[in-house]
């Protein structure tokens, strides 16, 4: 039997820097190739034993990492040493904008990213299959049953180092990147001539970070909407239209009801004629009584030509003898032009009278019927009635038909409350797509620009 | 799973073969590369120094995957751009030898195929897409490495072994192909990318300042 093989425990690499001396310790173990001396900023190249300067690379300490580089947080239920950071930018339109970008290290899960851009951060794990390319004016990736609509297509550079990197990290090092989002997830890959590599970001609130590594303070608020950041309003919307219709399915159920159960007990009917001359136009109704506080609805249906009337009408309690007045003018025009024929009002109209009381009641009806008129209590007429009213035979007759009904559901409620109950969806939309509109503003696919 | 042993012809030691079928080892005392004939054993040449890497893995890990239990018996050692990259060479229950590669942390389980037509090198150009066991491919990365070393029991002869080409390749599922031109002719590799908790890996190595199971060790200074 051999000795037994299992290796010791593996160390952490230290070293000293050639440049100034001080010690290096690398948390990614074997896997730095390239270090930043954290005394004198100086690149090392620690990919072979002796460790060597890389003295074309020449940068001043300009950034400061938000997450202190060699802290270990826990992220996703896993324990991660930040070990690098870099800041890589892009430029669109003649504008760079630079976000940062942390390596995080773990020896037995691997290398994981986050990026930071204006106070949003991404969670990036890299891809091990290829996303789906999906044809189409914007293109779009399928990936484990979700597609991805592309954002942009951008090169990215390196602007800035610092810390330990797994590769052989330089600035400048263009890389084709192209973002693909369905928040709270983005696509990116990126490409060289060689290779291609694809990962996969997940919006983590600041806070996120802030608690997994233990950081003092809150996180910079975050400026404006990142491409993968979820909507607050996703999901919610469609929840807000499909209460809206069930509430209105139930409207409509509650309307039915009580339009089955209303008695529409016609209470007293009568037919009347009315000459503009007679003397004393006014008379009462027999008594009728109305049974519960329902309301009251008068039917009146003339045979008006070319002419108008107006009726008062008093509904009077013979027990205690308190009056509802009420009254209705009706005028109805028609004839012919140019145009082809043309009516103008109404000979019949419904007037609802609510919550009347129960109790013994009488109608007093006061008919008036001048002679024609060429002007109108409500509406002034249009020069068309007007001379259809100048023309039509004065004072004619006018036979009429008095309905009264008891019991009968009003619906005014109802539609108000059906037009109302769409704007808190209608609005909560308008918020929703207003998110997204914001959204793609900073992809290749923005409006207006 | 036969062990049949031996002595290095080199320093003496006992050779011990943990499978049946190994073609080459390495002896562990004097580093010398092995290779077993049906007579004899006969050294080939030494293995120089490996270069330190941070694999996880090691000789005598086992593991299961897709309910199959294997142990690492060998190694190939590369290294490219970035930086070390294992192919450990496991056993598994049944007998049959496959590989897990361990490249930055990032782990696939993979097995050779048949000789087969396979495209050469240059055909596979980054984007080109293959079909092997009708599985759809494309061309993700080329890579040269350097070969840096052996160690362990291996299914063939590999020493001596400088610069090398490989090209892998990526599906729209977790399947992985390799196009290795270490050879004159091309060796295809299929499997299967894995997340580090899919292979159930015991006796992996240690890290410090960290348990075995990835988290932060007690009393570490973080």
């Amino acid at each position: 039997m051999g000795p037994v093989v299992t290796a010791p425990i593996v160390k952490a690499r230290g070293l000293n820097c050639p440049n100034c001396g001080n010690a290096v310790e690398l948390k990614g173990f074997a896997h730095t190739l390239r270090v930043t001396c954290p005394s004198c900023g100086t690149m090392l190249d620690t990919s072979e034993p002796n460790v060597k300067i890389l003295h074309d690379f020449q940068q001043q300490l300009t950034r400061t990492p938000m997450i202190p580089l060699g802290s270990r947080g826990r992220l996703k239920g896993v324990d991660w040493d930040a070990i690098g950071f870099q800041t890589r930018a892009i430029e669109v339109d003649g504008t760079w904008y630079e976000w940062s970008e942390y390596v995080l290290f773990n020896p037995y899960k691997g290398f994981r990213y986050l990026t930071e851009y204006n106070g949003h951060w991404n969670f990036v794990t890299p891809i091990d299959s290829l996303p789906e390319p999906i044809a189409g004016i914007r293109p779009k990736v399928k990936y484990q049953n979700r597609s991805y609509q592309h954002f942009q297509h951008a090169i990215a550079n390196t602007g800035f180092v610092l810390g330990e990197f797994p590769w052989q990290v330089k600035l400048g090092d263009p890389v084709a990147a192209d973002d693909y989002v369905s928040p709270p997830f983005m696509l990116s890959s990126e490409t060289t001539n060689d290779e291609v590599n694809w990962s996969l970001g997940e919006y983590t609130p600041g806070t996120e970070i802030w608690q997994g590594f233990k950081m003092p303070g809150a996180p910079p608020a975050p400026q404006g909407i990142y491409a993968n950041q979820p909507s607050p309003y996703e999901g919610k919307v469609g929840g807000m239209w499909g209460l809206m219709f069930l509430l209105m399915i139930g409207l409509v159920v509650a309307a039915i009801i009580i339009s089955a159960m209303a008695k529409h007990e016609v209470v007293f009917h009568q037919n009347y004629s009315f000459a503009p001359a007679a003397p004393e136009p006014s008379f009462v109704t027999p008594v009728f009584e109305l049974k519960g506080t329902k309301n009251v609805e008068l039917e009146i249906k003339t045979s008006l030509s070319n002419n108008w009337a107006a009726f008062n009408f008093a509904l009077i309690n013979d027990d205690t003898g308190t009056a509802y007045n009420f009254g209705k003018e009706l005028s109805y025009y028609f004839g012919s032009d140019s145009d082809g024929s043309w009516t103008e009002g109404d000979p019949n109209a419904t007037i609802t009278v609510p919550g009347i009381p129960p109790g013994h009641y009488y109608l007093r009806v006061e008919p008036e019927m001048d002679k024609p008129k060429t002007t109108s209590y409500v509406s002034p007429l249009s020069p068309r009635a007007q001379a259809a009213a100048a023309n039509a035979k004065p004072a004619v007759a006018m036979s009429y038909e008095l309905t009264l009904k008891h019991d009968i559901p009003t619906f005014s409620l109802f539609w108000i409350v059906i037009l109302l109950l769409p704007i808190p969806p209608i609005w909560r939309s308008i918020q929703a797509a207003s998110f997204n509109n914001r959204r793609w503003q900073e992809s290749d696919y923005a409006t207006g620009s | 799973m036969s062990q049949p042993n031996a002595n290095c012809p080199n320093c003496g030691a006992p050779v011990q073969f943990r499978w049946s079928s190994a073609v080459q080892t390495t002896c562990e005392f004097c580093k010398s590369i092995l290779v077993r004939s049906d007579v004899d054993i006969q050294k080939v040449g030494t293995v120089a120094d490996l270069p330190p890497d941070a694999s996880p893995i090691q000789i005598l890990t086992e593991g299961s995957w897709n309910g199959r239990n294997f142990q690492v018996i060998g190694r190939i050692i590369y290294e490219y751009d970035l930086g070390v990259w294992n192919e450990w060479h496991a056993v598994f229950s049944d007998g049959t030898s496959g590989w897990i590669s361990d490249a930055q942390a990032t782990y696939a389980v993979s097995f050779i195929q048949p000789p087969q037509h396979l495209p050469n090198a240059s055909e596979a150009f980054r984007g080109a897409h293959f079909t092997f066991s009708n599985v759809d491919f494309e061309v993700t990365s080329r890579n040269t490495a350097f070969y840096r070393g052996v160690q362990g029991e291996l299914p063939f002869q590999f020493w001596d072994k400088s610069k090398v080409s490989f090209i892998d390749l990526r599906s729209r599922g977790r399947e992985f192909a390799t196009l290795d031109y270490s050879d004159d002719a091309p060796t295809l590799y299929l499997g299967q990318s894995v997340d580090y908790e899919e292979l159930n890996l015991k006796n992996v190595r240690e890290f410090e300042g960290w348990t075995l199971t990835g988290q932060a060790a007690p009393g570490a200074r973080y």
